[in-house]
């Protein structure tokens, strides 16, 4: 009973919230509660910051404790986290040494990994083509090395037409095309939205 | 209020109605009315397969937040990750859940949570299976690498908001030999899954999830609502197009 209680109030407070913020947005009589609530959930989001950081650690915590394959990278990840929460605490995140961390460590690593990304996508476009080999596989491919070759500038030789058949896939078909998905999902997120408001979908743990 | 408000608080309305009658026709009829997405028929063998070796299962929910509109998304992935949970709630390895941003991992401890809980399993829940894997979309790809690859991951689920960074998820769970379902509502996420993952799901078919995995009988009406609102989209559309075309507009 304690627990269909508190389910129940759970859910109302979603619903109600839920819809002053959705009116909110048709009725000027809320419009200053729906600034008051999204105020109130930044915050939340900003102190939900705090749990999912405390919730990093922890799982690391765990994978060195129970010594699981890769550990030795999670001592890595704690010692750097403290280190830089550390100087951005004491000295300010503008401060030069927390700079430091952020432009010769963070950028060059997530740099690397847009580098890697290039190489994966790259292998991935080959491997469709063994993988899936269908008529949309053949007009994907077809139509990224199109793009490709029609934006880069060809050494010695220059051919114009390609950059208007690049011109036509990305400014006619590839808008339509991606009207067409957001309009779906559009839809959907709407759906999704009137679900949670009506209280049919409670993937919250309500 | 202004009309365009008036037109939007109708329209939402009319969503609404046709939800409920949808809902209500479904209960009485037996006909399907979902079309065969073949990811989802493999995610249910998947899932099958995967309890019966003890293997786990990955829900991916992405790092976009609830607070805009990439969280629709993301509840989306919740809701299937309840369903999944529920589902392989039996098998010796319990589902593992990550995500790139803080809101979503407290959600989906909570989700976790409470399935434990409606099963009286409570004691298989560790807080550590929703986890926080990054908070910068690359960090987070990086860090939900180690869980493909080193906890037994036989099925992979990533459904939420995805930027380019999901190839690397995916390409890692293609080295692994998983199954790997994936879905997001941006559009160059969506086109990098369809040439990384092996079953994409395109547009509004993320949003269909939750029915394919019978997650509610308003998952279905849902679904029957937005074709029909699709529909009257188009003949707008084209409506307005050849008004144009005369010259009335």
């Amino acid at each position: 009973m304690t627990l269909r209680l508190k389910n129940v109030f759970l859910v109302s407070i979603t619903i109600a919230f839920g819809l002053i913020v959705l009116l909110g947005y048709f009725t000027p009589a809320v419009a200053g509660l729906r600034v008051v609530l999204l105020r109130w959930a930044v915050i939340m989001t900003g102190v939900l910051l705090w749990v999912g950081a405390w919730n990093l650690g922890m799982v690391h915590v765990h994978k060195i404790q129970i010594r699981q394959p890769g550990s030795f990278y999670s001592i890595i990840l704690l010692f750097s986290g403290v280190v830089t929460f550390g100087l951005g605490m004491v000295l300010g995140p503008t401060n030069s040494a927390a700079r430091w961390i952020f432009d010769y460590i963070q950028v060059p690593v997530e740099s690397s990994l847009m580098a890697i990304l290039a190489v994966v996508l790259a292998y991935a476009c080959a491997r469709l083509l063994n993988r899936r080999l269908n008529f949309f596989t053949i007009i994907f491919v077809g139509t990224v090395v199109l793009v490709i070759v029609g934006t880069i500038s060809l050494p010695v030789i220059d051919l114009p037409f390609l950059h208007g058949i690049r011109d036509v896939i990305t400014q006619v078909l590839a808008v339509g095309g991606a009207r067409g998905i957001l309009l779906g999902v559009g839809l959907g997120t709407i759906a999704t939205g009137l679900r949670i408001l009506m209280g049919s979908d409670r993937p919250y743990g309500g | 209020m202004s009309l365009v408000s008036l037109l939007g608080i109708i329209s939402i309305l009319g969503f609404v109605v046709l939800m409920f009658f949808f809902a209500a026709v479904g209960r009485k009829s037996r006909k399907r009315y979902l079309r065969d997405i073949p990811a989802f028929a493999k995610l249910r063998r998947g899932i099958g397969l995967a309890v019966e070796a003890g293997q786990r299962l990955h829900v991916s929910l992405g790092h976009g937040g609830v607070n805009g509109l990439e969280g629709a998304s993301a509840l989306v992935g919740l809701s299937m990750l309840q369903r999944i949970a529920r589902a392989a709630s039996i098998s010796d390895r319990p589902p593992t859940a990550t995500s790139g941003e803080a809101t979503l991992a407290v959600l989906s401890q909570d989700t976790l949570r409470s399935v434990y809980q409606s099963i009286g399993a409570e004691e298989q829940y560790e807080p550590t299976q929703g986890q926080l894997s990054g908070l910068t979309p690359f960090s987070f790809a990086a860090g939900a690498i180690p869980v493909v690859y080193d906890q037994q991951v036989s099925v992979n689920i990533l459904a939420g908001h995805f930027g380019s960074e999901v190839a690397l998820i995916t390409d890692a769970a293609e080295r692994k030999g998983a199954l790997t379902l994936a879905g997001s509502d941006s559009i160059s996420a969506q086109a990098v899954l369809y040439a990384t993952a092996e079953d994409t799901l395109i547009g509004e078919e993320l949003y269909a999830g939750g029915a394919y995995v019978q997650a509610g009988p308003m998952h279905l009406a849902s679904v029957r609502t937005q074709d029909v609102v699709r529909w009257v989209i188009v003949i707008l559309i084209l409506a307005g197009a050849a008004l144009k075309l005369v010259g009335v507009l």
